[in-house]
């Protein structure tokens, strides 16, 4: 018995040894990942790219796009689709390993610390800016998508798929007669499209009317991984507030004045006009809260409005319209960003990561990128942006162009997911909860944001 | 007959022979080792490799090899108050949702086993809500509690969403009333699971001798007196294994919850399983500290069932 026992333990030690072993040989592999220039055998020629995205229709339009690649080159070019809820455990788990299985990725803008400091990412700096690539995108989603660290001027990544908050409202409602008389009756100003918060409040408390199953707003609280942080942010950003400053502190910052006054405006503006029921909501529910007509103005990301322009799916579609996230009451007008940007992996050989350089650089044309709007993309192309047919291709597009020179974004370093775990909570409790108040759950946010930061070397002593 | 030919038959005489003679020890071997090797490779490793992962400061998405830290995982965890709430919150949870489980559980028992017209209809019927997926479970009752549409309210009285209770949101009037979330989830735990604790019930109360309760009847014994004395002493070890299966299932909750509050509102619901997913992934991947978590839950739950089980062995005993 004794002997079986030695046998097994012994069997479980040498597995564990191989483990280790296994992920020693990783580590130093990651330093010398890409294979050595000059080999004795020629390089065999990329014929085939693959690239990882998320699962949803953008996707398929860059697949189209990629076929137009291959017609004109020769390379096929394969778009690896990945379900959004396992889109990044499958990057990264292949990132861990050092793995070759895709030669660029379409990844999250917070992704962008982990690729960069871990050298999953090829650095994009001289190729970007270089070829004057960089100038093609607005200067926004230059520095989001592809920047790290932010302001450093050295880039990652090639705006792709730019996304960010916006608004989406029942026109209907907005131009009825009756309801711009009573509007202007008891708020002395004509109903319209809101262009601050403070007009967005006004109009959420005028429609919000239970008794005929109608509310003002349905706006992100979702608890499960960012939502409500995105939909404060939105909020925190147009009041001049913010993460950080310059210098990654955060005390003073997070907890600042302009930043309690937002955070308790998204408490007002759920307490008051929120559609029940969506304690726990993101782009799903709150696109269902229109659809439904249940809810007058809803907030979402603009990659998710097609579902509403589309008549088989919203019954208020031809009656739906958009605007852009309105600005706060010290005149600061921003919006909370989504979207990806394109990047190359480390652990390709060289000649792929020049294969995979040629397609961003003929991605990049302006032509490209007319085609890929024109196909549904969400181009970061500043003059494909501004043209005529653009605006006018979809109803929410004049919003989109208009939103793509506000965005910002939330923290992109390695520890963004410890960051962002504090400030789901703390908003939760305050905003959907109902504990606390504003100024307690922004210094709480700070405090231990400021703590993370400092365990991960990104504040100094 | 050549000689070619007999070395030939000879030779296969000989192989045949040693399959024959194949030891009763290799024939062990050959049946055991494959199992052992898979449970080694996807069981016994994995347990062990995780327990060394907790004493280290480690990422499964970091290039960098694991960093030994000794106990410090393990001290931040007992350490840290938040997660002791998580703590709190989970054994709250558990011991309503066990303990109303094993109430209705053993009513429904009790019921379904007279036999009567449909019975066998009715009792699959009860065990329906077992079989369904917890994360579609989650959905459905999702949509069930939601204030405006839903029907549970509608069932309870409450015609305006205005006035009536948002289960999910923990608020009643637009007023905060903490803990109705974690009261709402409990509630679908308890439907979900109930057939369960009714199932073990109904096989122990279909193996009582019906000899005991005619000697009851004989000796005038009421049916307070042949429940306490008869039927619960006799089911009450199926009923403590219902119990312990249960138990182990709430520690471990976690798909319901997700997909019904995301552990919200607030941290009402977080349970220890969601927050040990929220720090083992969802962009953290504190594999480490995770580790070390998950083994500090797995000694609870291994405590609370030696607790169940000491009690049972003891019923045991003394039956």
């Amino acid at each position: 018995m004794l002997k079986k026992v030695t046998y097994l333990l012994v069997l479980v030690v040498a597995m564990m040894a191989l483990v280790a072993c296994g992920g020693a040989a990783e580590t130093g592999g990651g330093e010398e990942a890409a294979p050595a220039e000059g080999g004795e055998e020629a390089a065999p020629a990329v014929t085939e790219l693959n690239i990882l995205w998320a699962q949803w229709d953008p996707a398929d339009y860059l697949q189209q796009i990629g076929n137009m690649y291959e017609e004109e080159t020769g390379i096929k070019v394969n778009i690896i689709q990945e379900p959004w809820g396992t889109f990044g455990d499958r990057f990264f788990a292949e990132m861990a390993a050092g793995g070759d299985a895709w030669d660029m990725v379409i990844g999250d803008s917070q992704w962008l610390g982990q690729g960069a400091t871990q050298g999953h990412y090829v650095e994009l700096t001289d190729f970007l800016v270089g070829e004057g690539i960089a100038d093609t995108v607005t200067e926004a989603t230059l520095t989001y998508y592809g920047e790290y660290p932010t302001g450093s001027g050295r880039y990652w990544a090639f705006p792709t798929e730019g996304d960010a908050d916006g608004w989406a409202y029942r026109r209907d409602l907005f131009e009825d007669p009756d309801e711009m008389a009573a509007f202007e009756e008891e708020y002395g100003y004509p109903l319209a499209v809101p262009e601050t918060y403070d007009q967005l409040m006004d109009i959420a408390e005028f429609f919000t009317r239970p008794d005929e199953g109608l509310y003002g707003v349905a706006i992100y609280t979702q608890k499960d991984y960012d939502a409500i942080t995105m939909g404060v942010e939105n909020t925190m950003f147009s009041w001049g507030a913010d993460w950080k400053d310059e210098n990654n502190n955060v005390l003073g910052v997070v907890n600042s004045d302009r930043s309690i006054e937002a955070v308790q405006f998204y408490r007002d503006l759920y307490e008051c006009c929120q559609v029940p029921g969506l304690s726990n909501a993101f782009f799903s529910e709150t696109n269902d809260a229109l659809i439904s007509g249940q809810a007058v103005m809803i907030m979402n990301y603009f990659a998710f409005f097609p579902a509403l322009a589309n008549p088989s799916i919203n019954p208020y579609a031809d009656v739906t319209g958009y605007f852009v996230n309105p600005a706060g009451p010290y005149g600061d007008q921003h919006a909370a960003l989504g979207g990806q940007g394109m990047s190359i992996i480390s652990y390709i050989s060289p000649e792929r990561q020049e294969a995979a350089k040629d397609f961003i650089r003929w991605f990049a044309q302006e032509e490209i990128q007319a085609e890929w709007a024109r196909l549904g993309g969400y181009t970061c192309n500043k003059n494909v942006l501004q043209t005529e047919e653009f605006l006018n291709a979809t109803p929410f597009n004049p919003a989109f162009a208009e939103t793509m020179n506000i965005v910002k974004d939330f923290w992109n370093v390695p520890v963004y997911g410890e960051l962002l775990e504090v400030t789901q909570r703390e908003l939760h409790q305050f905003v959907v909860e109902g504990v606390g108040t504003a100024e307690e759950a922004m210094n709480n946010i700070a405090e231990e944001h400021d703590r993370i930061l400092r365990e991960a070397g990104l504040i100094e002593e | 007959m050549s000689s070619v030919k007999q070395a030939t038959a000879t030779g296969a005489d000989t192989r045949l022979q040693s399959h024959r003679h194949l030891s009763d020890r290799a024939i062990q071997n050959i049946f055991i080792w494959p199992t052992l090797i898979l449970l080694i490779a996807f069981n016994v490793f994995p347990l062990f490799y995780s327990l060394y992962l907790g004493f280290t400061d480690y990422s499964a998405i970091a290039r960098q090899a694991p960093v030994w830290v000794g106990f410090e995982n393990f001290r931040s965890i007992l350490n840290d108050e938040q997660l002791w709430e998580y703590f709190a919150t989970t054994g709250r949870y558990a011991v309503a949702s066990v303990g109303l489980q094993t109430l209705l559980g053993f009513g429904l028992a009790m019921l379904v086993r007279e036999k009567f017209k449909g019975s066998g209809v009715i009792t699959t019927l009860i065990l329906v809500p077992m079989m369904i997926s917890p994360v579609v479970v989650g959905l459905f009752w999702k949509l069930m509690y939601n204030p405006t549409f839903g029907y549970f309210n509608y069932l309870l009285g409450f015609t305006n969403p205005a006035t009536a209770p948002d289960w999910l949101g923990s608020r009643w009037g637009g007023q905060a009333v903490p803990g109705l979330a974690l009261w709402a989830v409990v509630i679908v735990d308890v439907w979900m699971w109930s057939p369960f604790v009714m199932l073990l019930v109904l096989s122990g109360l279909n193996a009582i001798p019906e000899y005991l309760y005619e000697a009851a009847v004989i000796d005038r014994a009421s049916s307070w007196f042949q429940f306490w004395r008869i039927t619960l002493p006799q089911v009450a070890p199926l009923l403590l294994i219902a119990i312990l299966f249960r138990t182990i299932e709430a520690f471990k909750s976690f798909d319901l919850v997700m997909g019904m509050t995301g552990g919200g509102p607030g941290t009402q619901t977080e349970l220890i399983a969601v927050n040990l997913y929220r720090q083992a992934f969802l962009g953290q991947w504190r594999t480490g500290r995770s580790s070390a978590l998950a083994y500090i839950i797995l000694i609870i739950i291994i405590a609370v069932s030696n607790l169940y089980i000491k009690y049972l062995n003891q019923m045991r005993g003394e039956g």
